[in-house]
């Protein structure tokens, strides 16, 4: 069943990473268990729930169905990238404000999720934003909140 | 001294951790070390198992273990809140599909699943029932061994218990209308989007196990009896659960892993797929048939109720449910005589558990549907027939048990002002309304330890789970209100059995009430102690001292607690420790072994678009009103109530298990099993509290996290007839049940708002 391995090479948040990964790895096991990067969630494994959203070279991705070798040599940005110099980014300080975070394992990817649709589409309306986030599923039901934070985040932006 | 924070809504203590990823949930916790686990189960529901053979799979590299019944302690240690059904790996016949038969353990995940796929069981698939008609046939095979069940009556049925409450002569009740019907209620899942995981490790002559678990304490008494070990040897960690809602309150296979650990002597780590989950936990099915009696001025006689909960293999929490949800069926209202009878039917389905609402969804999904046809038939309004019979503030109205503790008809009519009940809605829309009551802990038992540290820094240790409620935040403001401490100098220790005290249990929107009053105790008890070191460095007597919120007073002069507490405690510095307890004793005559603790209460009101082609729905408004006695942190309270609301939707309108005649679950997992998304919400949802300071925990809160779940189904269904005409009494309303509902009604126009000619 497991054939021999593959060298791949991304770069993490920022960093640059060479793993030796199985071919049918997904990213989102390279993520979680070969990088110990945890923040990406891991739920339902069929790119229903969301919990594992990570942006590949730009665009909002669940890591758990793209194969690690399908992601040599991309750029790669996770939860725990979102950070800059210990400062939260606009969007993460919005889910903290407005208390969008409940029990909090769908809100890695829901952060990532609204960062992707901001970057597209920087002035969204609270339509664009529920369907932008219908991808990512929250049992606690914060989506008022989740979705005004979002709102609140895309206000603050200085206007491009 | 720093602002109150009771009442104001500062953010989620642990809120940083979960923007930034760092909230380490139970699966990603690694150790060294550390072996996977998988479970092998069988692709029916009840099978007799023939012969196991797991040689194959100790062959495949990195395995370590390949474990079955017959490799366990004989006989086979069974475990269970309620009662100990429930084996430790499946004991000669499997009982539901997804039940474990082997389990493996190896290096990685990969070599674990090949040796999952080499093990060859043989098994005879056997008759078995997934319905309450099915287990309740005469001839119908028997889910438990009657040798589990010695002494009871039942043991030769399905009926685990038939519970009676209820108090009068309902026969001899003279009603002027009688309503009543049959309402149905299906599987759903509690869905938390992390699924459940458990890692046990040797520990010296003893263990720790890890697990997504509400209740720790609960779980280390589990785990040490299976064991045989005693509580100071099964240390539990319980990292704040990725949402729980009942699913995550009692052992599943932590006492698996605990096996497996120990024979291995390495750290077994089992995280279970989001379908293994689907098969692990749901709530309970139901049917329930209700006759209302009332007088023709809409004034309540009687109601006789008489349910069916269809729970699964193993009992799990689940007959209490069953009681505890009908116990309080005849609902919130003054009600002359009551007959209720409720009955736990096992089944070869998942054992069902305990699910925000513990019961209660179910028996308010009949008696608020049927409530709300009873206000038709006597030709009244549905807002006005409950107020009429609601019972007010002091009232008793189950006899024997706590009085109404709030204000319920003020929500109700808050509710309905807020939908702009009176007026007509739009046209083609429909509005309906109904209320939820539930009865809070009727036990409990939770004890907390604070430390007032030399810098005026405060730790608190609770144990408590923090599921999302925001029980750490809360616990936090208690102490920092009491002991003058800004919000970021208060650490709240919570989820470790070795370091925490006890606590009985994280259910029954409790925490506040139970763990906040321990709190808030051991740091009343912080103040005395303050008080007599105040007394002592002004030279007066203690009752010259007056600690309050933070400030230490003596006549006119007021000083930070921090001065008091430096000068205080000297050269050698130290601490000052607090320990404060909040218990409920049992009441043994009681039915349900106690009274009410608190009681929750909500009213929603919600106006519904019926697309009457396809029989969609849409929710346009969405109101719901709890009465939480004060809002300790008035955003979590939003955030609970309108969260509430919405997984309400859920079971309401798209939620339910679809078995075939195997007994397999064919929408496993997240594809086929929908739940409310962004694109799901009401257009419009508004929430609102009473606050009467009338709870018995901190401040005068009470729980209040289920509430708004409790009403939702019947006031949707209320707004559907409202708009139609029609009423349906099977959940969930999805649009196919809608479509059939409207195809198959006589045309009645002139109950349909929106195709009344105009005058």
């Amino acid at each position: 069943m497991i054939a021999g391995r593959h060298r791949i090479d991304l770069i993490v948040n920022g960093r640059a990473r060479s793993i030796e990964t199985a071919p049918h790895h997904t990213l989102l096991e390279v993520l979680r268990d070969d990088l110990g990067l945890t923040g990406t969630k891991e739920c339902c494994l069929v790119g229903e729930c969301g919990a594992c959203t990570v942006m590949v070279d730009g665009l909002s991705v669940d890591a758990c169905l793209m194969l690690a070798v399908e992601a040599d040599g991309a750029t790669v940005t996770t939860v725990e990238g979102l950070a800059a110099d210990g400062r939260l980014n606009p969007l993460q300080q919005a889910f903290l404000d407005h208390g969008a975070a409940q029990c909090g394992f769908c809100i890695p990817g829901q952060l990532v999720s609204a960062g992707a649709l901001l970057a597209h589409n920087p002035r969204p309306t609270r339509v664009e934003v529920e369907e932008g986030l219908a991808g990512n599923l929250c049992r606690c039901a914060g989506y008022e909140q989740i979705i005004g934070a979002v709102l609140a985040a895309a206000a603050s932006r200085p206007d491009a | 001294m720093s602002d109150r924070t009771v009442g104001a809504s500062p953010a989620r203590v642990g809120g940083l951790d979960r923007v930034t990823g760092r909230q380490a949930y139970v699966a990603d916790v690694r150790l060294e070390g550390q072996l996977q686990a998988k479970l092998v189960s069988l692709d029916c529901a009840r099978a007799r198992i023939i012969a196991v053979d797991v040689s194959a799979a100790l062959e495949a590299p990195g395995v370590h273990l390949a474990l079955s019944a017959a490799d366990l302690p004989q006989p086979v240690p069974r475990f269970g809140p309620q009662f100990q059904d429930r084996p430790v790996l499946a004991v000669g016949e499997t009982h539901y599909h997804g039940e474990p038969v082997v389990a493996i353990a190896a290096e990685t995940r990969d070599a674990a699943e090949e040796a999952a796929s080499l093990v060859r069981i043989d098994y005879e698939e056997l008759p078995a029932v997934f319905t309450i008609s099915g287990a309740l046939a005469p001839d119908a095979p028997l889910v438990q061994d009657p040798s589990l069940r010695p002494g009871d009556p039942l043991a030769a049925t399905n009926i685990l218990r038939e519970h009676h409450f209820g108090w009068g002569d309902v026969d001899a009740a003279v009603a002027a209308v009688v309503v009543e019907g049959t309402y149905t209620f299906p599987m759903v899942t509690q869905f938390a989007i992390e699924p459940h995981g458990f890692i046990a490790a040797p520990d010296g002559d003893g263990i720790v196990i890890w697990s997504s678990i509400q209740h720790p304490n609960w779980l280390q008494r589990t785990v040490a009896g299976v064991l045989h070990l005693p509580l100071a040897k099964v240390r539990v960690i319980a990292p704040d659960p990725g949402g729980a809602f009942g699913g995550k309150q009692h052992a599943k296979y932590e006492p698996l892993v605990a096996f497996m650990a120990l024979r291995t002597g390495r750290p077994v780590r089992l995280v279970l797929s989001l379908e293994e989950t689907f098969q692990a936990v749901r709530r309970g099915a139901s049917e329930v048939h209700v006759r209302s009696g009332f007088r023709s001025d809409g004034t309540l006689v009687f109601r006789d109720i008489d349910a069916n909960y269809l729970i699964g293999a193993y009992a799990d929490i689940a007959d209490r449910t069953v009681a505890k949800g009908s116990y309080t069926s005849a609902g919130p209202y003054r009600t002359p005589t009551a007959r209720i009878v409720a009955r736990s039917i096992l089944s070869h389905t998942t054992p069902s558990t305990a699910f925000r609402g513990f019961g209660n969804p179910q028996q308010i999904w009949a008696v608020e549907s049927n409530m709300d046809e009873a206000a038709h038939a006597l030709g009244l309004d549905p807002v006005a027939l409950r107020l009429q019979n609601l019972a007010r503030p002091g009232e008793v109205f189950i006899p024997g048990d706590t009085p109404a503790d709030g204000d319920w008809a003020r929500a109700v009519e808050r509710a309905a002002e807020m939908i702009g009940w009176g007026s007509p809605p739009p046209p083609g829309r429909g509005r309906g309304i109904a209320v939820g009551l539930k009865s809070g802990p009727t036990t409990g038992l939770s004890y907390a330890t604070v430390r007032l540290l030399a810098d005026g820094s405060v730790i608190v240790n609770a144990g408590t789970s923090d599921m999302g409620q925001g029980a750490r935040t809360i616990f936090a403001q208690i102490a920092a209100d009491e002991l003058g401490a800004p919000l970021d100098w208060v650490t709240v220790i919570m989820g470790d059995t070795a370091v925490v005290p006890y606590d009985q249990q994280t259910s029954a929107s409790r925490s506040s009430v139970f763990m906040g009053n321990a709190v808030l105790r051991a740091c009343r008890q912080i103040q005395d102690r303050l008080r007599a070191m105040a007394a002592t460095l002004e030279s007066v007597e203690e009752s010259a001292v007056v600690v309050d919120h933070g400030e230490v007073r003596v006549g006119q002069r007021s000083m930070p607690i921090r001065d008091v507490l430096v000068r205080g405690l000297g050269r050698l510095g130290g601490e000052i420790m607090g320990i404060g307890e909040m218990r409920k004793e049992p009441a043994p005559d009681h039915p349900l072994g106690g009274t009410a603790a608190f009681f929750e209460f909500n009213c929603t009101a919600v106006e519904v678009d019926v697309d009457r082609a396809t029989g969609d729905i849409v929710v346009t408004r969405f109101v719901t009103v709890s009465d939480v006695g004060k809002a300790l942190n008035p955003f979590q309270v939003r955030g609970q109530d309108e969260g509430a609301a919405i997984m309400g939707l859920g079971h309401t309108l798209m939620e339910h298990y679809i078995y075939d005649d195997a007994g397999r679950i064919r929408n496993l997992g997240a594809i086929d099993y929908r739940i409310p998304t962004s694109m799901d919400l009401p257009l419009r949802i508004e929430s609102d509290t009473i606050e009467n300071a009338d709870g018995p925990g901190p401040y005068g809160s009470k729980g209040m996290s289920e509430g708004a779940l409790l009403p939702v189904a019947p006031a949707v269904a209320a707004a559907i007839r409202d708009a139609t005409g029609v009423v349906i009494r099977d959940l969930p309303l999805t649009p196919e049940r809608v479509w059939r509902a409207l195809r198959d009604a006589p045309a009645r126009p002139d109950r349909e708002r929106g195709e009344v000619p105009a005058p």
